[in-house]
């Protein structure tokens, strides 16, 4: 099943046509998730309008876990059966998955002021979302560190799958420790703790982020897999003026374009 | 507009609700727009040396 789509060829051309769906999928379920969590979601009991700030606030958090999920799991499917798609995925999913965690990171700060009186605390849980954020721009500086992508797609690999650690710290950080987060009111086992009208908006917003995930991973998927086929034909097609071919790191380092 | 000034005051709360939604639609409005550059730029130049290539045989 996976070598299906092991071919960049095939995965370029399924892409094309999924793409603009998902974009505009995205884009409207969004928007739908924008209108219900501002206008037709009810203010909170405790926390009147500022509980607003959770409809970004938790789905970018879900983001941030799921989208390290998928980094661990295609990086050990790109150490394992060295998937070409694999790699290149990993590598386009991260800095979308630091996004997450950013989003999460600073909503979390600004709802955390006026419900929790402080910006910032470091317990469990805030502590090991920013270990999370720390291990994507770890990631990230890793597999552009080398001149040869393939050896930086390995040693991101690596730190990628150690850091899977971290999921279950963050997930059960508010069961394991006092913390000053609430416990998981969605994602728990038995019936969600929150009101339904509070729940269709944040479910939307969910999948309007999950299909925005999808879309930015397919565009820089693509972006990644034209700017490889760039370098390759340029090192397959360098002017030979000496016997010898170039040596790639040479002329890796003198393609301006390749690297953004 | 009492109303709408008042939705817009958030019971209290616009400095932390809007500031939440504007960084979140900067942040991921932001990576959306490199990613969309990027991927424009990477058709361009691989289009052009494809041409160069095919003109030269």
């Amino acid at each position: 099943m996976l070598s299906r789509f092991a071919n960049p060829a095939r995965f370029m051309r399924i892409s094309a046509t999924v793409l603009p769906w998902c974009g505009w999928l995205s884009v409207s379920s969004i928007v739908a998730g924008l209108y219900l969590a501002l206008f037709a979601a009810p203010p909170d009991y405790q926390q009147g309008e500022a509980v607003r700030i959770m409809y970004v606030h938790v789905p970018a958090a879900w983001m941030a876990l799921n989208i390290y999920l998928f980094v661990a799991v295609a990086s050990g499917i790109a150490l394992v059966w060295r998937h070409p798609l694999a790699e290149i995925a990993a590598r386009a999913a991260a800095p979308i998955g630091a996004a997450f965690t950013f989003v999460c990171l600073t909503t979390g700060s600004l709802w955390g002021r006026p419900m929790w009186g402080t910006w910032w605390v470091w317990d469990a849980r805030l502590t090991s979302v920013l270990v999370l954020f720390f291990l994507y721009l770890g990631y990230i500086a890793l597999v552009n560190a080398f001149d040869d992508p393939g050896r930086g797609g390995r040693a991101g690999s690596v730190l990628a799958l150690v850091g899977v650690v971290n999921l279950p710290i963050i997930k059960f950080s508010v069961d394991w420790w006092n913390t000053l987060h609430q416990p998981a009111s969605v994602l728990r086992f038995g019936k969600p703790t929150i009101a339904t009208s509070m729940l269709v908006p944040l479910l939307v917003m969910a999948v309007g982020f999950m299909l925005l995930f999808a879309t930015l991973l397919v565009v820089r998927m693509r972006a990644e897999l034209n700017e490889r086929k760039t370098l390759a034909l340029r090192l397959n097609n360098a002017p030979t003026s000496a016997t010898a071919r170039p040596r790639p790191d040479r002329a890796a380092s003198a393609q301006p374009a390749s690297v953004p | 507009m009492s109303a709408l000034g008042g939705y817009f005051a958030m019971g209290g709360y616009a400095a932390f609700v809007w500031p939440a939604y504007a960084l979140t639609a900067a942040v991921l409005g932001g990576l959306a727009l490199h990613s969309w550059q990027r991927y424009r730029k990477s058709v361009r130049v691989l289009e052009r040396l494809q041409q160069q290539l095919g003109s030269r045989r």
